[in-house]
């Protein structure tokens, strides 16, 4: 066991947590005041859901001994992690917990990831069932596919061993993932009353830039931590998550002033996440200029792309397919033509003279992916939509789901609101009963 | 007695406050109202989507005052009002029939 890779890989499981309540504020930023807390509510519902199906089943699902195909992990043989206790059950060079750790916390954002396309109009109690399904069904095997490599006894998953694309940290597994069963959710539940009709602006953009802000700060977690090791590899990840995230918000805001004039705060944030995307998969594939082009084609690239729902009809909210999915798939892909053999990874991609073998390989994870999570997603949602019903009723939404989901409201500016009501002459009651007695 | 209404830029109400101190003119309300006239909204654009917002925030300023006293205050508000550029407001008159001062219980211009 080496002690600096173990403290290192515990502070990066941290950091990545703090992406997740960081993703509310992004996402609960950019709905409308009237549906804030529900929005934050599917962020710190899937950390609950899923970190506890995560110790339960989900790390044996992802990392326990391959069952076939290279598709998913024994589920029982690490069921609980009873067995993974002992001072010799070692993950590489740090304790298999620290491991089971730092991985729990990309499952949960992953989980969270999704929730943006669905704003506004989803149940909570559906929510957390989706959330618990999709992680088992979906996630845990494609974890599996993308981040178990072979062991002594264990052929481990497709992507990462067979077809051996290059997935540093989760373009795949994470991005391409989430923004397919966006695209799916989307599709089950329908669009929003109103939309594109009535104006959906965002109602606290300081809340969108604080939490791009702590998504940009948990991600040097996300890509330095995926080293494994306080070592080189996490050196060259973080320098590209600092790189690519700073060309990926110019290429953003360059879109907005050619296009629409002027460069926005809410397009500084959204590009920031776009190049963060972006050099997930490719944090240890490419150079740190290499980076750089990677991210302002994310950044370019991202900013065209969340304009196609509105061509298209799908109201997919805060545009999670629009960045994650063809976020993702730019990072994934790109890196069969920039991948630089000088890099950690030591692949030549097609512009390095490395011709198009690790091009398609990468095609073939990022279609392998987009492909198994949009039809499992699909099946999922419209299993729940049939059975207990996804969507809340048209005047619930009107009203707000903040009031409807959770019976509170976010923001109480006016006294005169706030006198009486059912809850308070309740409790002033019994108050009064005590002081009697 | 009459009641001055005031719609005003925000940015002039300091300006209106104090010409109507100066008037003599005890006492103002104000509330943040959002309208439009002849002024134009405002675009703005949020992920390339482009939304016009048509109403402009405004402020205003109510005042009741003795018969004597409302032109020069309807002067005096405009005057401290203007900028010269479109969207600067409205100031209307309308008669009030009666006022009661709550404290007291006077009524007419003494309770004003």
């Amino acid at each position: 066991m080496d002690t600096g890779d173990t403290a290192w890989v515990l502070t990066s499981a941290a950091l990545v947590l703090l992406m997740t309540p960081g993703l509310a504020l992004f996402y609960g930023g950019m709905v409308r005041a009237k549906s804030v807390l529900n929005m934050m509510m599917m962020s710190l519902g899937a950390m609950a859901v899923v970190g506890t199906l995560w110790i339960l089943y989900g790390y044996s699902m992802a990392f326990s001994t391959d069952l076939g195909g290279g598709l998913v992990g024994d589920p029982f043989e690490a069921f609980g992690l009873t067995g993974l206790l002992g001072e010799d059950a070692l993950f590489g060079t740090i304790p298999a917990t620290v491991f089971v750790a730092f991985q729990a916390m990309f499952a949960i954002i992953t989980v969270a990831l999704i929730s943006g396309a669905i704003a506004d109009r989803a149940r909570f109690g559906p929510w957390l069932l989706f959330a618990g399904l999709w992680a088992t069904v979906v996630y845990f095997p494609v974890a599996h596919w993308v981040f178990d490599f072979d062991g002594e006894n264990d052929p481990g998953g497709w992507i990462a061993n067979r077809l051996a694309a290059l997935d540093f940290a989760g373009g795949t597994a994470v991005h391409i993932n989430a923004g397919a069963a966006a695209l799916a959710l989307v599709i089950v539940l329908g669009r929003r009353q109103g939309w594109p009709r009535e104006p959906m602006k965002p109602h606290n953009l300081p809340f969108v830039v604080l939490g791009a802000s702590l998504l940009w700060f948990g991600w040097f977690g996300f890509n330095a931590g995926s080293a494994v090791a306080a070592d080189g590899v996490a050196g060259v990840a973080f320098v590209n998550t600092l790189g690519a995230t700073a060309t990926g918000m110019l290429g953003w805001l360059l879109v907005e002033r050619i296009r629409d004039g002027r460069a926005t705060t809410l397009g500084a944030a959204s590009g920031v996440v776009a190049g963060l995307v972006a050099i997930t998969p490719a944090a240890n594939a490419v150079t740190p200029v290499g980076g750089l082009a990677l991210g302002v084609t994310a950044g370019v690239v991202c900013a065209l792309a969340v304009g196609l729902k509105f061509r298209l009809g799908y109201d997919d909210a805060l545009d999670v397919v629009g960045i994650h999915l063809v976020g993702g798939i730019v990072g994934t892909v790109l890196i069969g033509v920039i991948g630089s053999a000088a890099a950690p990874s030591g692949v030549d991609g097609l512009l390095y003279g490395g011709g198009t073998d690790q091009l398609w390989r990468q095609a073939v994870g990022a279609g392998g992916v987009l492909g198994y999570s949009f039809v499992g997603s699909l099946v999922i949602g419209f299993l729940i939509k049939w059975t207990i019903g996804f969507r809340l009723t048209p005047e619930d939404e009107i009203a707000g789901i903040d009031e409807a989901e959770h019976a509170e409201s976010a923001y109480e500016f006016s006294g005169l609101r706030s006198t009486g009501g059912p809850g308070l002459a309740r409790s002033a009651q019994t108050l009064a009963t005590a002081g009697k007695e | 007695m009459k009641l001055v209404t005031g719609i005003i830029k925000p940015f002039t109400l300091e300006d209106v406050k104090s010409a109507l101190e100066q008037l003599g003119v005890l006492g103002m309300t104000v509330s943040e109202v959002q309208g439009y006239g002849r002024q134009k909204g405002h675009t703005e654009v949020y992920r390339g989507a482009e939304y016009t917002v048509d109403f402009v925030p405004k402020v205003r300023v109510e005042v009741v005052v003795d018969d004597a006293l409302a032109d020069k205050t309807v002067e005096a508000l405009a005057d401290a009002a203007r900028t010269g550029k479109i969207g600067d407001g409205k100031v209307w008159v309308t008669p009030v029939e009666a006022i009661v001062r709550v404290r007291t219980g006077e009524r007419g211009p003494d309770a004003l």
